[in-house]
């Protein structure tokens, strides 16, 4: 008797490492990886940024052969990761400050080029606070210079670090600590947001991507093909804090996959500020589906609710699947000129 | 240290120089300018700006010192022992004379006389020979191509002076500047050195 | 080889003769001049093995240079003023690093209100920062100092910030002796870093410290600071056999041995001074005049013994603690504690406000006969003060007082108010 499976991730490796080529295996999976950032740190549970750092650094180690230095924001992957006198890190690390992590690589990187270490590859690394609010003018200026750095951005929403506060990435609707939905107001403001991967790409910087820990291997291939470029590489990771984002800590990475799978975050890559290639959604789910596993979104259900924020949520979410043509209609290799999404966007032409 | 012939020697001690124009007609440079030939003669020379954010045609202010002993002091010049006026239309705006000691010097860029320019009472006894007007923006203008007075002065300086000789100004210029901008500014200071020596204008 | 130059320009290239192998460059006035020069030296291969980045800030130059060092470059930048405090933080973050950088800091006024003359003020704020601060003479002083700078950093990883006066001596032109490469290179050495960023020995660097830790590794800096104390006097004294003359130190001194009256100055109104003190000697006074060449560490003990045989100490110094008086002069307090020699604080000089001997004259003189406050505000126009602080309590809505100060003395034109 046959029986007809459905299965709902093609495409992601998921089924089993076992069943594929070396080659495609997650370097997770590789009991010689090099585990940049190994056991024992400090991490919540079900930390969506532990995740993702330690699938992302050992992705960048195996593709510079182990040879990496890395600079890391403070937040919540310096704090926990090295909690005096101890250290997760078994790659060369150096935290400077909250605002610096881009110029710390730039410094970083010059001095390997003016001592002629051309085999040494340089990680920048931060969250969401480190890098698109309080380092976001060195980020700028490492791109434009055009510094050979690779800069991870772990998005998790917000200042966690400290207590949840609000940040220029913390999306609209949602409770932090600075956005209360107290006095009728929904949480975080609407405004048109802050995507630093689209101000990356504005740099024209060699690589652009956006991920999610819901997609691991994803990520992995995303850093790996960021290290064969050289220059300026950013990639920004939807990493889920179940702490500040109230949800469950074993969901953390199917929240993460709500998101991409709602059109709330898209992913996609760009090389020379274009955007190459989008990762489809896969079976299309209602933002509201998203917002109710996370309690930073109670206040939009709790009594009669604010279905006409949720509404605004969900066109956004619209808005991003028609902008960055994140449904499936057919094309393969959908070429996006940046300039035209913004240009048919919400506010028309600029 | 009376060097390349001058009818005016300088006592071995501090000579202080002061230099008034706006900005873009090379008055730093015509105190660097001074400095350096006063070093390329042996002398401890120190010059520096009096200083504004950049901007043209803002009064500058500059000065040199000069001396046979390392020179220590660094305040402001306030009894210049010579001034020398870039830009007369500073003349009656700006206190440029300020202190000028009784025997000082003063060199004007101007096509016009001491008394056409309302300066008669600089004309004391001491002071004989040592007030003179000079075409210098016309003398440089005519080998440049450009109206900056600077190296004419100079030129006019050593002529008044003797501080340094003529020599080392040219020698300052080539040093400073390159091919036909150095061979052309040289050339205007000389012009002006012979300008005040030739004894109708002195 | 002795040469007729700018000030900025000789730095750049003793800067460049120490081999430095990441410059990070912001511009602020008074100190473009060096890292234009620098730039120019990269660029045309004089500065060989250099890479020099233009950044986009003063925070992010101090943190490139932050991220070069821990990787084992010998590093270096410039900054003045508001560029100082823009990269405060990453100072801190230097110093408790341990991280051997070297900085000139073109000393200028802080604002507001905006200034771009010279005083103390940039680098006095930063006194607590963890750095060791050094104050220049003179150019040739300023040159020498960066050579030794370098060599105090790397021996005790600390960074050290080489003070000169902004245009004073950065935009003077005088004779220079450029050291020579060979002399550089023996007197320096390749920077061998204490801790190094490198793939093949990981460490990590900047982990969090809390309660239990923090004393201690705050202690050592302390200690490490004192130890300065020891090795500027010894690497001066080096540096005076390699290179022939006399540089740095804790400071110097000029007829203060039988001095009843000794001056205390930082930087480069020493020259004025000793102009100054030399005359009135002649005329029979009994007066001394020394130079405070390290600022951070303080000489406390060094400076006591300097000072045991005067009669009054009058420190001037080009910054003050609004609220509170004299900074330089609060450490010499505290060096002559237990003594009865009194102490007394001139502030002068403040934003670029030249200090001439016209003033000094009678100021001194004024110290001499014993009648110098405990401190007193060299040049201040109290006509305008007075004025001002009678119309500020005329009304609310009175304006900033800069501009109503700068109408009353006739530098803007309008009414005086």
């Amino acid at each position: 008797m046959s029986e007809t499976l459905p299965y709902y991730q093609t495409g992601t490796f998921a089924v089993g490492g076992r069943l594929l080529t070396p080659e495609q295996r997650a370097v997770q999976s590789d009991p010689d990886r090099m585990n940049a950032i190994t056991k024992g740190h400090r991490a919540c549970q079900g930390c969506g940024e532990a995740l993702g750092a330690r699938y992302a650094m050992d992705a960048a180690v195996r593709a510079a052969d182990g040879r990496v230095i890395a600079a890391n924001a403070t937040g919540c992957l310096e704090v926990f990761s090295t909690p005096y006198p101890e250290s997760s890190w078994r790659v060369p690390w150096i935290h400077s400050l909250f605002g610096n992590a881009p110029a710390v690589a730039t410094g970083v990187a010059a001095a390997l080029r003016a001592k002629g270490r051309t085999d040494v590859r340089v990680i920048g690394q931060g969250g969401d606070g480190g890098t698109v609010d309080i380092g976001f003018g060195a980020l700028s200026g490492m791109f434009e210079r055009g510094d050979d750095v690779l800069y991870v951005c772990y998005d998790n929403e917000g200042y966690m670090n400290t207590g949840v506060q609000r940040s220029a990435a913390t999306p609209p609707a949602a409770r932090t600590a600075t956005t209360e939905p107290v006095g009728g107001q929904p949480g975080n403001s609407f405004g048109q947001g802050k995507s630093a991967p689209l101000i990356a790409m504005a740099h024209e910087i060699p690589y652009v991507a956006t991920a999610t820990v819901g997609e691991l291997r994803d990520l992995e291939a995303k850093v790996t093909r960021a290290m064969e470029f050289h220059g300026p590489r950013y990639i920004h990771v939807l990493v889920p804090c179940p702490l500040g984002w109230g949800s469950a800590t074993n969901e953390t990475i199917q929240i993460a996959r709500l998101a991409k799978e709602t059109g709330m975050f898209p992913v996609f890559e760009a090389v020379d500020g274009a955007i190459t290639s989008v990762s489809k959604i896969r079976r299309r789910v209602p933002v509201e589906q998203y917002l109710r596993g996370q309690k930073r979104y109670a206040h939009l259900f709790s009594g009669e609710g604010r279905p006409d924020i949720v509404a605004r949520l969900q066109a956004a979410a619209d808005r991003n699947i028609e902008r960055f043509g994140l449904l499936d209609d057919g094309d393969e290799n959908v070429n996006i000129d940046l300039l035209e999404v913004l240009a048919t966007s919400e506010r028309g032409p600029q | 240290m009376a060097k390349g012939g001058g009818a005016l020697t300088v006592a071995p001690q501090m000579f202080q120089a002061r230099v008034h124009g706006r900005g873009g007609q090379g008055v730093v440079t015509a105190a660097e300018l001074l400095s350096l030939a006063a070093f390329a003669e042996g002398l401890e020379a120190q010059a520096f700006p009096s200083f504004g954010s950049e901007r043209m045609g803002a009064p500058v202010v500059a000065f040199c010192r000069t001396d046979t002993k390392p020179i220590r002091l660094r305040e402001p010049i306030a009894e210049p022992d010579a001034v020398i006026i870039q830009d007369p239309t500073l003349l009656h705006h700006v206190d440029v004379f300020g202190g000028l000691t009784e025997t000082g010097y003063v060199l004007i860029n101007s096509a016009r006389s001491i008394e056409e320019l309302g300066l008669a009472e600089l004309l004391t006894p001491a002071r004989a020979g040592r007030v003179v007007t000079v075409p210098a923006g016309e003398l440089a203008r005519a080998r440049t191509g450009r109206p900056i007075p600077n190296a004419a002065l100079l030129g006019a300086l050593s002529a008044m002076t003797s501080v340094v000789s003529q020599d080392s100004i040219e020698a300052a210029i080539h040093g400073r500047f390159k091919g036909k901008m150095a061979d052309s500014n040289a050339a205007a200071a000389r012009d002006a050195f012979d300008y005040v020596r030739e004894p109708v204008h002195a | 080889m002795r040469e007729q130059l700018e000030g900025s320009q000789g730095i750049a290239r003793t800067v460049a003769r120490c081999r430095p192998e990441v410059v990070s460059a912001y511009p602020i006035t008074p100190q473009t001049h060096i890292v234009e020069a620098l730039s120019r030296m990269v660029r045309s291969g004089d500065l060989e093995h250099c890479e020099y980045v233009n950044v986009e800030s003063e925070f992010s130059a101090m943190s490139v240079a932050i991220g070069a060092s821990a990787t084992g470059a010998r590093t270096y930048t410039a900054t003045a003023s508001q560029g100082l405090l823009y990269m405060a933080e990453a100072l801190f973050n230097a110093s408790g690093l341990g991280l051997p950088i070297v900085m000139t800091v073109a000393n200028r006024a802080i604002g507001s209100p905006i200034n771009i003359w010279n005083d103390h003020s940039d680098a006095m704020s930063m006194r607590d920062c963890g750095w060791i601060q050094l104050y220049a003479a003179d150019n040739q002083e300023a040159l020498d100092l960066h050579i030794q700078a370098f060599f105090l950093a790397e021996a005790l990883s600390v960074p050290v910030m080489v003070c000169m006066d902004g245009f004073v001596l950065t935009h003077a032109f005088e004779p220079l002796e450029i050291p020579l490469q060979n002399d550089v290179d023996a007197f320096l050495g390749p920077f061998e870093p204490r801790q190094v960023l490198d793939p093949d020995d990981p460490v990590t660097i900047g982990a969090m410290v809390g309660p239990e830790a923090f004393t201690e590794v705050r202690y050592l800096s302390h200690i490490k600071q004192m130890q300065a104390l020891d090795l500027i006097p010894e690497v001066s004294a080096d540096f005076r056999e390699r290179f022939g003359r006399e540089a740095g130190g804790l400071f110097s001194c000029l007829h203060t041995d039988d001095a009843e009256t000794i001056v205390i100055v930082l930087g480069s109104v020493f020259g004025t001074i000793a102009d100054v003190v030399d005359d009135l000697r002649e005329q029979g006074s009994s007066i001394g005049v020394l130079s405070l060449k390290s600022f951070r560490p303080f000489p406390t003990e060094e400076l006591r013994a300097a000072l045991s045989g005067a009669k009054r100490v009058v420190t001037l110094e080009r910054a003050l603690q609004v609220g509170v008086g004299g900074i330089v002069s609060e450490n010499v307090r505290s060096a002559l504690s237990g003594t009865s020699i009194p102490t007394h604080t001139v502030i002068a000089g403040l934003g670029g406000r030249p200090i001439t001997r016209k003033t000094l004259r009678p100021l001194f003189a004024t110290a001499m006969a014993g009648e110098l406050p405990e401190v007193h505000f060299l040049d201040l126009r109290e006509d305008v003060i007075e004025r001002e602080i009678w119309r500020a309590s005329e009304g609310s809505h009175t304006g900033p007082h800069a501009e109503s100060i700068l109408r009353n003395i006739g530098i803007v034109r309008a009414e005086p108010v």
